[in-house]
């Protein structure tokens, strides 16, 4: 605990616990978000948020509803942008090349061509299951038959929905169950080969085999991509994630190694709300 | 912990809230079949009195003197030309602003007047707009008393019908879907193009049909820019045999209505013209009703296919 706080005060621009700072030396920040500030209008939704993202790690997002969570998550993919009088301050950055995710001279469509997302329910379109995952593509102007089928096909396999679909690729996507229309929208985010995947409670509308499935799925794309997934569900953050971020009233309380933040968290606010005494 | 009540007061009350129910439903069943029932006795009546000019003959000939040789051939030739115009004009127009209203524009005051001002043309009386077109379409731009500026004016007529029911349909398309597009990197217009316009489609077409079906009915407008009332021609076909098979003379010529004439058949004394009347209004509202069920039968194919 002391170890922490003077740590803190060495570098007061990364809060970032010592047990954190351990494991990261053996991986390289693939984001790290430093002073970062948002608010809808007057409403102040992110406070002076420091966090590092590990590459090719799984990082959980936990709190409870209403500390600002999803807000962050949304951040690292410019969907804000979407609402009128938003404002971001401080800096998301994305490495290697440092580019600032919420900087205002950084175009939102390329943040979001470079940063996939999975939404909390399940959103094909209402179009095949093939077209569902080469929209994408298209977008970044592929057309060849081909190549769309290669990547299509790839991706679905990523998804581990391959087997499931390869008869129905020309069926309509709204014919799929829950479970296997949320592993399609995961499929339609990694035919782009995104930098990093944000999840946005991504099992919360799923039953219990649907929800195992995905976090299976999770846990086999983490070598793969950078993976950033906001849970309400504690059990699911403790088995699928590598760090764990405990959020309340828009600040980060406390940043860990999962194991750790379970077992052993630093803070008292985090202690109570994984042991369920509020939230 | 006691009841509020015994077992027999609750359900003498419920029983007491159960034919409240039951009355509602008698109340509502009534009114409902009162309104059908008239406009069914309408459809009756005037089927009736027209019946004897049902026919082939009575669609295939220009109006006449003699009661029992006149036809409606002009008439509904030009009421479909006029239809023509009007849907090419007030769909693209129509949907395109509401896309603009809906997707682009800023929320802010301006906005919100063109908003509330687009509804309240709806509201306009159909020979404000008669008068508009008569100085605008037929005098200024020089189109005449032709089937452009009937078509026209009629266009403008059903545009926020058009709007509205558009702006609808957008809005229908759930905002996660917007979001799962965006998400992927895709600009505004992609986002409508590829997505929020093909799946509203089927309520954009029910908007126009509504339109349409309410624009086929005008009498003041028309009447106001001039049509006529005697026409004993058709205008050019839109199809020709040769090369560009487009042709555009019919835009300019001169034009009558269903609505006119049978207007011009009611206001004359001889009972033969009233038959003549009463079997073209049946045949105009089996028109409307027709476009009407296509609006539906759209409707439903669509939410078929799209149930989100």
């Amino acid at each position: 605990m002391n170890t922490n706080v003077a740590h803190k005060a060495e570098t007061p621009t990364l809060a970032i616990a010592m047990e954190e700072r351990r494991l990261l030396r053996a991986n390289q920040a693939k984001a790290v978000a430093d002073r970062l500030d948002f608010w809808y209008g007057t409403n102040q939704a992110l406070k002076n948020i420091n966090l590092v993202i590990p590459e090719n790690q799984v990082t959980a997002l936990i709190g409870p509803s209403g500390c600002g969570k999803s807000t962050f998550l949304r951040c690292f993919n410019r969907m804000h942008d979407l609402q009128a009088d938003t404002r971001y301050a401080g800096s998301i950055m994305l490495h290697p090349e440092n580019v600032n995710l919420v900087g205002k001279d950084v175009d939102p469509i390329e943040v979001r061509m470079r940063i996939g997302m999975v939404f909390q329910k399940p959103n094909p379109f209402p179009k095949t299951v093939f077209e569902n995952v080469a929209y994408g593509l298209r977008l970044r102007g592929f057309s060849n038959r081909t190549e769309l089928a290669e990547r299509v096909e790839k991706a679905l396999r990523g998804a581990a929905i391959w087997d499931e679909v390869k008869d129905r690729l020309t069926d309509s996507a709204l014919a799929l169950s829950g479970g296997q229309m949320q592993r399609l929208c995961i499929a339609r985010a990694l035919a782009t080969e995104p930098e990093i995947l944000l999840f946005d409670e991504p099992t919360s509308a799923l039953d219990p085999i649907a929800t195992a499935k995905i976090e299976e799925l999770i846990t086999e794309l983490r070598s793969r991509v950078t993976i950033l997934i906001v849970t309400h569900n504690m059990q699911q953050a403790a088995r699928v994630s590598d760090f764990t971020a405990f959020m309340y009233l828009g600040e980060l309380v406390e940043v860990d190694a999962t194991s750790k933040i379970f077992t052993n968290p630093s803070k008292k606010a985090t202690e109570d709300y994984i042991t369920g005494r509020y939230g | 912990m006691a009841a509020v009540m015994t077992i027999e007061e609750l359900r003498a009350g419920l029983a007491w809230r159960k034919n409240l129910d039951k009355l509602f439903v008698l109340v509502g069943l009534l009114v409902l079949m009162s309104c059908l029932g008239l406009l069914a006795l309408l459809f009756l009546d005037l089927v009736r009195d027209g019946a004897e000019r049902f026919g082939w003959d009575f669609l295939t000939q220009f109006p006449s003197r003699k009661a029992e040789r006149a036809g409606i051939l002009s008439a509904w030739v030009g009421t479909s030309m006029i239809m023509l115009v009007t849907a090419l004009v007030a769909l693209p127009v129509g949907v395109a602003a509401a896309i603009y209203l809906e997707e682009y524009a800023p929320k802010n005051a301006l906005t919100g007047i063109i908003e509330i001002n687009v509804t309240n043309l709806a509201g306009v009386p159909s020979i404000v707009y008669g008068l508009l077109a008569l100085g605008l379409f037929v005098y200024k731009f020089g189109f005449g008393q032709s089937v452009l500026s009937a078509g026209l004016t009629l266009a403008l007529l059903i545009l926020p019908i058009i709007i509205v029911g558009t702006r609808e349909a957008l809005r229908a398309v759930p905002k996660a879907i917007r979001e799962a597009a965006y998400g992927l990197g895709a600009t505004r217009w992609e986002v409508t193009k590829d997505h929020v316009l093909p799946y509203s489609t089927g309520g954009i077409l029910t908007g126009l049909i509504l339109g349409l079906s309410r624009a086929i009915g005008e009498t003041a407008p028309i009447i106001t820019i001039g049509a006529l009332s005697f026409i004993a021609f058709l205008p050019g076909s839109p199809i020709t045999g040769e090369f560009p098979f487009l042709n555009f003379e019919w835009l300019k010529s001169e034009f009558t209505a269903m609505p006119i004439q049978i207007f011009n058949w009611v206001s004359r004394p001889d009972q033969a013209f009233q038959q003549n009347a009463a079997a073209a209004a049946a045949i105009l509202l089996g028109m409307t009703l027709a476009m009407n069920a296509v609006a539906i039968w759209i409707r439903y194919r669509f939410r078929k296919k799209i149930n989100w």
